[in-house]
């Protein structure tokens, strides 16, 4: 059978964040003529409230090995890497047959996205590599890497055994009885996922959908659509919430997980989490810097990051804090 | 040929295959603005000034290869707008010291603060408390300064040293130097800040020290990189000699004489040429490296000490004229080398550190008191504010002024080794190099197997297979002296090059070419232990 024909028909989308077509992805790093390739499975999840991944490891790690065995027979002379973050090393790696490498990642920050897998196991620091060259040409080692996430080596087996039913995992979070993480039908509305798994809530409350920090801040009357990035959930009961805290805990995640590479972000967040320390909100400057760090980020760290704080400003007035809590 | 088509802000323009759009825009006289972006480096695309529009989405061009069809578009509205905040919050993170930078007058960041009509009152200095570090006696680091675009943590490792690194602070990663490795003193950092993080020790506040002096007589001596890339301050091209101009800024600011350190050079030549006959009729302390880089001394102390027997002892070539100035020429001239200030102007930093080598004394005096850069003295001509432009030349003095072309060549890559073998086998010879790879090359003429390379990393292929050779010339810096770490700004590899071909054209000019010809090597040349020093 011919897996990436499979890929493409089941219309798989890579679990990471980014979103991109799975098929797509495995047949550049097919075309790429090298001597050698490589696959790497992102095992370093490492926004905040998300442990999707960790769920999968744990309950599901031989349909992942399977997923990256299917990689290692497509591509000829390939090897493979699982980048695991401290913690997840620690307790999978003897799990690890001798085939695959398993890789520590240093440092506890998730600075940026997958190429900065590729840098650290180079043994650079983990920041972003500037693209192109994407790594599907030009990856580890300068040779064609398919860099998948867990979950997606995981429906690629699923796929492989044409067992694949368009599910997905959501992990899901916050103020709610039944936290957890869930595998369903991958176009259901938030609204449905929460009832689904019995979560629905009854009491005020918002949402952050997509991402632990990244995700987008949607209202109880927005939960129609579905969930994309990587599946993360998060339910907050909005009287018991302190919107410049949350803001804060976010800010101060992603100034201390990103790379500190390009100005915007480094600069930007640093600024904005100075901003919502003093709860200035009003601030125009905190309009300009969401401009730069969206459109002028080098990685997509820098430009996810404005979603959550410009959504949950722009619905403020809609959301009923407590009365101490002004803007 | 490689040619492709391409539209930047709706012209169609030619592009080589392999250029990034910067290249091409700034070729075409299309200005996109860029700050970290240095010739030299790897692109660290960190400041992302020169984002562009390419076709639907916006690319930095300082590091994306040109593509048939691209369309380009430079500048409009809400880029302007974003270029201007990016440029705020790098400047909130840049302590300025405009006053004593040095850029001097050709400073990025603060013409395009200027462009873009800064306000500078947005946002609080970040770095205010940032330590500033003082490495030897040649440079100062302040990390206040630092923008983070890592370019200088890029060169220290090309140089093969790695002394500057990254580490996290909080949550900040911030650039210092790792104690675990040294310095080499080469000022390669310098030449490849956008901001000016780094610069000499004394640069700019101590330049007028020497000229403070009392009561004592001031020499002047002029290394010979410099007369090829001074002008450039000036509005000449790299590569014109001003040699003479010079002479006549130094008699200005108060000079009593002012010698050529290529006469220096000429005597280093012939001892050093002296030395390796000897060491190959005893097959000694083979290959013979030369010395008169004190970077790469530094380099070989700190890092491969077991070369050090290998190191020429021939003194470089501005210790031993100095040396020869307070001895020779104090008793000839009747004058107390105590009242004799030497200052050297030198292409270099790390000849800052050299003149505080103790060994180097000579009846206890220092024989160089100052070592100004390059870049030191074209603020001190400004600063005085002579007119370099239409100053009158002014020929140098006895018995210093004159030296042989090999005295010349010293200034950039490959001129010490040449000097040497133009001695050794007595005529001006036409050495046939392989160039083993950018920066190294080898050669091998009657037998005698000679390496020459710059760049301390480069160096170390050529140590690795060091049986290979007799003599090996190594310069610290890209091109040799003419890329020197106390040259004026901006330095790349087309300057460097450019500063280069002037030295040789000097040379071709010269009536005497073979070191040992000139005739004041004789005069002076009874005491040889004056030349020699030890390393250890
Ligand atoms: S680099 Fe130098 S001249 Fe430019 S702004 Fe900074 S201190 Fe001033
Ligand atoms: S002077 Fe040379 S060795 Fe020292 S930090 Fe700068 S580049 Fe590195
Ligand atoms: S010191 Fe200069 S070269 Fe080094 S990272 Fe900072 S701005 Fe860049
Ligand atoms: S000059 Fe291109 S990103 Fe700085």
């Amino acid at each position: 059978m011919d897996i990436i024909t499979e890929l493409k028909k089941s219309n798989l989308r890579g679990r990471s964040g980014s979103g991109y077509l799975t098929g797509l992805k495995w047949e550049m790093v097919k075309g790429a003529k090298a001597l050698k390739k490589y696959i790497i499975c992102n095992a370093s999840e490492g926004e905040p409230l998300v442990y999707k991944d960790y769920y999968i490891l744990k309950n599901h790690l031989k349909e992942v090995l399977s997923g990256i065995e299917v990689a290692l027979n497509t591509f000829k002379k390939s090897q493979a890497y699982i980048y695991f973050k401290p913690d997840y090393y620690k307790e999978f790696r003897r799990k690890i047959p001798k085939n695959i490498i398993v890789f520590k990642k240093e440092k506890e920050y998730i600075a940026g996205e997958e190429t900065s897998a590729i840098q650290a196991i180079e043994g650079n620091k983990p920041e972003p590599r500037v693209k192109p060259p994407f790594p599907t040409e030009k990856g580890l080692y300068g040779m064609p890497t398919l860099i998948n996430n867990v979950e997606t080596f995981y429906y690629v087996f699923k796929i492989f055994q044409k067992k694949y039913n368009q599910e997905r995992f959501y992990s899901i979070q916050g103020d709610i009885k039944n936290k957890g993480v869930f595998e369903l039908k991958d176009n259901l509305s938030i609204q449905d996922i929460l009832k689904k798994t019995n979560n629905w809530p009854n009491f005020d409350f918002f949402v952050q959908a997509g991402g632990g920090a990244s995700g987008e801040i949607l209202l109880s009357s927005e939960l129609k659509k579905s969930i994309s990035g990587i599946g993360s959930l998060i339910v907050y009961n909005t009287k018991k919430t302190d919107p410049y805290l949350l803001m804060e805990k976010w800010a101060d995640f992603f100034i201390n997980n990103n790379c500190d590479k390009c100005v915007p972000c480094r600069e930007g967040l640093f600024r904005i989490y100075e901003i919502i320390k003093e709860k200035d909100l009003k601030n125009p400057v905190l309009k300009d810097l969401f401009l730069v760090l969206e459109k002028t980020s080098l990685c997509a760290l820098g430009r996810f990051s404005v979603k959550p704080f410009s959504s949950l400003i722009k619905k403020w007035d809609k959301l009923k804090f407590p009365s101490i809590i002004k803007k | 040929m490689g040619q492709i088509k391409i539209s930047i802000n709706n012209k169609e323009v030619k592009a080589k295959k392999g250029e990034t759009i910067l290249e091409v825009a700034l070729r075409n006289n299309v200005d996109i603005p860029n700050l970290c972006y240095h010739a030299d480096v790897e692109p660290s695309a960190s400041c992302r000034l020169c984002l562009v529009k390419v076709n639907d989405g916006l690319l930095t061009a300082c590091n994306t290869k040109v593509k048939p069809g691209m369309k380009i578009i430079t500048h409009y509205r809400e880029l302007e707008k974003m270029r201007k905040i990016n440029l705020e919050l790098i400047f909130a993170q840049h302590i300025e010291e405009c006053h004593d930078c040095v850029w001097l007058d050709n400073c990025k960041l603060l013409k395009l603060a200027q462009k873009y009509g800064l306000k500078k009152d947005r946002f609080k200095d970040r770095k205010k408390n940032f330590p500033i570090y003082k490495f030897g006696n040649s440079l100062i680091f302040d990390s206040s300064k630092c923008i983070d675009c890592k370019n200088c943590i890029e060169v220290c490792k090309q140089q093969g040293v790695s002394y500057l690194k990254v580490r996290k602070n909080g949550h900040m990663f911030s650039v210092e130097p790792d104690k675990k490795r040294n310095c080499i003193f080469c000022g390669q950092c310098i030449l490849h800040c956008p901001v000016g993080a780094f610069e000499a020790v004394g640069e700019f506040e101590d330049i007028e020290k020497p000229l403070l002096e009392k009561k004592k007589y001031i020499f002047f001596q002029i290394a010979p990189a410099i007369r090829t890339s001074l002008g450039e301050a000036f509005g000449f091209n790299p590569g014109d000699n001003v040699l003479e101009k010079i002479a006549a800024s130094l008699y200005r600011l108060g000079a009593d004489k002012v010698f050529d350190v290529s006469v220096g050079a000429d005597f280093t030549t012939v001892e050093e040429a002296e030395e390796l006959k000897k060491r190959l009729e005893k097959r000694k302390n083979l290959p013979l490296l030369t010395s008169c880089c004190p970077a790469w001394v530094e380099f070989i102390k700190k890092y491969y000490p077991e070369f050090i027997p290998n190191l020429t002892t021939v003194k470089s070539p501005h210790i031993i004229s100095g040396t020869l100035i307070k001895t020779y020429y104090a008793k000839e001239n009747k004058i107390d080398p105590k009242n004799i200030i030497v200052v050297s102007i030198m292409p270099c930093v790390s000849k800052k550190h050299e003149i505080g080598i103790k060994k180097l004394k000579i009846n206890g005096l220092k024989p160089v008191d100052y070592v100004l850069t390059t870049r030191e003295l074209i603020r001190l001509i400004k600063r005085k504010k002579i007119d370099f432009k239409k100053i009158k030349p002014r020929k140098l003095d006895n018995p210093f002024s004159n030296s042989s072309g090999a005295g010349i060549i010293f200034g950039q890559t490959g001129g010490v080794a040449e000097a040497a073998l133009r001695t050794i086998f007595n005529k001006k010879i036409k050495i046939k190099f392989k160039h083993l790879e950018p920066g190294i090359k080898e050669a091998k003429i009657n037998g005698l197997k000679i390496a020459v390379a710059y760049g301390t990393k480069k160096a170390i292929k050529i140590l690795e297979k060091s049986n290979n050779y007799d003599f090996v010339e190594v310069m610290a810096c890209e091109g040799g002296c003419v890329g020197g770490g106390g040259q004026p700004l901006p330095s790349n590899k087309k300057i460097i090059k450019n500063r280069a071909k002037g030295i040789l054209k000097i040379d071709r000019n010269k009536k005497i070419r073979l070191a040992h010809l000139n005739p004041v090597i004789k005069k002076y040349s009874q005491n040889k232990h004056l030349f020699h020093t030890k390393f250890t």
